[in-house]
């Protein structure tokens, strides 16, 4: 039984597309069904390949944005100069077909026993899978305090955001907007430094979990900040998601 | 790690975990690697990895040697792990 | 078999007949594709340097631009398919900088700031084909995409165009480079479409 159920991970199924929603004017969450869908933790991740009529073929990973035991669904931001990413936030629509591999991800997920006091770190569509993970503890009724400090853009920008302006009992989440902010923004208007970490996270004597995820350049910043405030490395868990993200 | 090494170009060993599972047979973000090199021990999620079209390569954290390369030949996808000094 | 997903397109742009080689595409874009980690040599550290000839010649950055210069318009064919066309490039012919050297040597290994390697014969870099390019379309080469100085070799596939290069080993074997070593074609002529080893 669990042969089969690390090859049905392993390899290529066909995911059809169902409702799309467009969270902003760049990001799509697109909801697919894939038949015999193993299910997923939070935090994990689809590999998608799309096939061409000539038979080219392009993949791309997508950290899914539903928790477990809702349907599988990946939230998708266009990238300019991307091949797959307008495709996916564009031009794909109910009915359209692509294939998914996984879930896969061991490292960057949450389950309620994994505990807390939770800080999650959200740079751009780094939000992506941290959504998961709170969806997820509302969904199991855990009682683990969240902070999620969201470095986006502007606040056209943020994701999810009507879901986050409503958070759960015991999560508080703290944006920083940092090139447009609208007027009598009252909130941090700049890039997550020590500093900011300093005020927002949790102190590191609580004994907490850190998952950051975004731009590698974000990643990188805000877990040597962290650690910087005493928390241990392996307490830190990192996502990069390169220059652009995905 | 060395602020002039961060690269925007990196991802992450997250990055690869399909990738890893299809050649391994195994969810392998969670597993460790030991650099050839310098010895260094790191998890696999947290290694900078080089994700292109021409291939792909899974560095040391520490100093940056090669531990992993992935070429897709004509299809098929071509491992060499020389560079690390264990894998567990 | 995998679904066709309705609608879906490489982005590509028309090319001329016959200008690309078999089996690429032409794109605006210029894809940044490194093996490694960005360097950043400062400029009074940087040296190109030749070895493997009678003697080692070396040039530091001011001696390297005082060198005769020359600029092109080229096509460039990357491995991976994409193919830029009319790219404008500043730089030293490798015919300059070979004849400061004497050596018997036929083939050479071209290495770079952290540690990329590729090998060449040393007659694909004689002959007006091939520079060590310190500009690119009108500007200094951005770090991204080999800066200060790349070689440049249009004729063969973009991998043997190496980032961030130092120098030359003339040797009298031609041993792979890094993606050579991979599984990549030992030579990579784009014409003959020597992608991979055994191609």
């Amino acid at each position: 039984m669990a042969g089969t159920a690390v090859r049905g991970r392993l390899t290529w199924q066909t995911a059809t597309v169902g409702p799309v929603t467009d969270e902003t004017p760049h990001v799509r969450t697109l909801s697919l069904s894939v038949p015999d869908w193993s299910g997923h933790r939070a935090g994990q991740h689809v590999d998608v390949r799309l096939t061409a009529e000539d038979g080219y073929q392009a993949e791309r990973e997508y950290s899914i944005a539903s928790a477990p035991g809702e349907p599988l669904a990946i939230t998708v931001e266009r990238l300019d100069d991307g091949e797959v990413s307008p495709y996916l936030t564009e031009e794909a629509q109910s009915g359209d077909q692509f294939e998914v591999r996984g879930p896969v991800g061991g490292y960057f997920v949450w389950e309620p026993d994994t505990g807390g006091p939770l800080l999650l770190a959200a740079g751009g569509s780094g939000v992506v899978p941290l959504r998961a993970i709170l969806r997820h503890r509302a969904r199991t009724r855990s009682a683990v305090p969240v902070k999620l400090l969201y470095s986006s853009r502007s606040w056209e920008d943020v994701i999810y955001s009507s879901e986050l302006d409503l958070p759960a009992d015991g999560v508080e989440v703290i944006y920083t907007l940092t090139r447009h902010q609208p007027r009598a923004w009252k909130g941090y208007a700049r890039r997550v430094d020590e500093q900011m970490l300093a005020e927002v996270a949790w102190p590191a004597g609580q004994g907490p979990l850190a998952y950051v995820c975004g731009p590698t350049s974000f990643v990188e910043s805000v877990a040597a900040g962290l650690v910087g405030l005493g928390y241990p490395a392996g307490r830190v868990k990192t996502e990069r998601f390169g220059a652009t993200g995905r | 790690m060395d602020d002039a090494a961060v690269d925007d170009f990196a991802v992450d060993g997250n990055a690869i975990a399909g990738l890893l599972a299809s050649v391994f047979g195994a969810e392998m973000t969670t597993a460790v690697g030991t650099c050839g090199s310098c010895g260094a021990v790191t998890v696999v999620a947290e290694l900078p990895v080089y994700l292109t079209e021409i291939g792909t390569v899974v560095r040391c954290r520490s100093c940056y040697s090669v531990l992993m390369v992935f070429v897709s030949v004509r299809g098929m996808t071509c491992v060499d792990l020389m560079g690390l000094a264990s894998l567990s | 078999m995998s679904p066709i997903s309705r609608g879906f397109r490489r982005k590509r742009e028309e090319a001329p007949a016959g200008r690309v080689p078999p089996g690429q595409y032409v794109t605006k874009d210029f894809p940044v594709l490194s093996a490694g980690p960005t360097p950043h040599t400062a400029l009074s550290r940087w040296s190109f340097s030749i070895t493997g000839g009678r003697e080692a010649k070396s040039w530091t950055w001011d001696e390297f631009r005082a060198l005769p210069t020359e600029t092109l318009t080229t096509d460039i064919h990357c491995v991976t398919r994409w193919s830029k066309l009319d790219t404008t490039w500043q730089g030293v012919s490798l015919d300059v900088l070979l004849s400061a050297v004497e050596y018997e040597s036929r083939y050479a290994l071209a290495f770079s700031d952290g540690g990329y390697t590729t090998n060449l014969p040393v007659a694909d870099l004689l002959g007006g084909k091939a520079w060590v390019a310190f500009e690119y379309g009108g500007g200094p080469l951005g770090a991204e995409h080999g800066g200060p100085a790349r070689l440049l070799v249009p004729h063969l596939y973009f991998w043997k165009s190496a980032k961030w290069v130092r120098g030359l080993r003339l040797r009298d074997t031609d041993e792979p480079g890094f993606w050579e070593n991979y599984g990549y074609h030992i030579y990579g002529d784009p014409w003959r479409e020597q992608r991979y080893a055994g191609d």
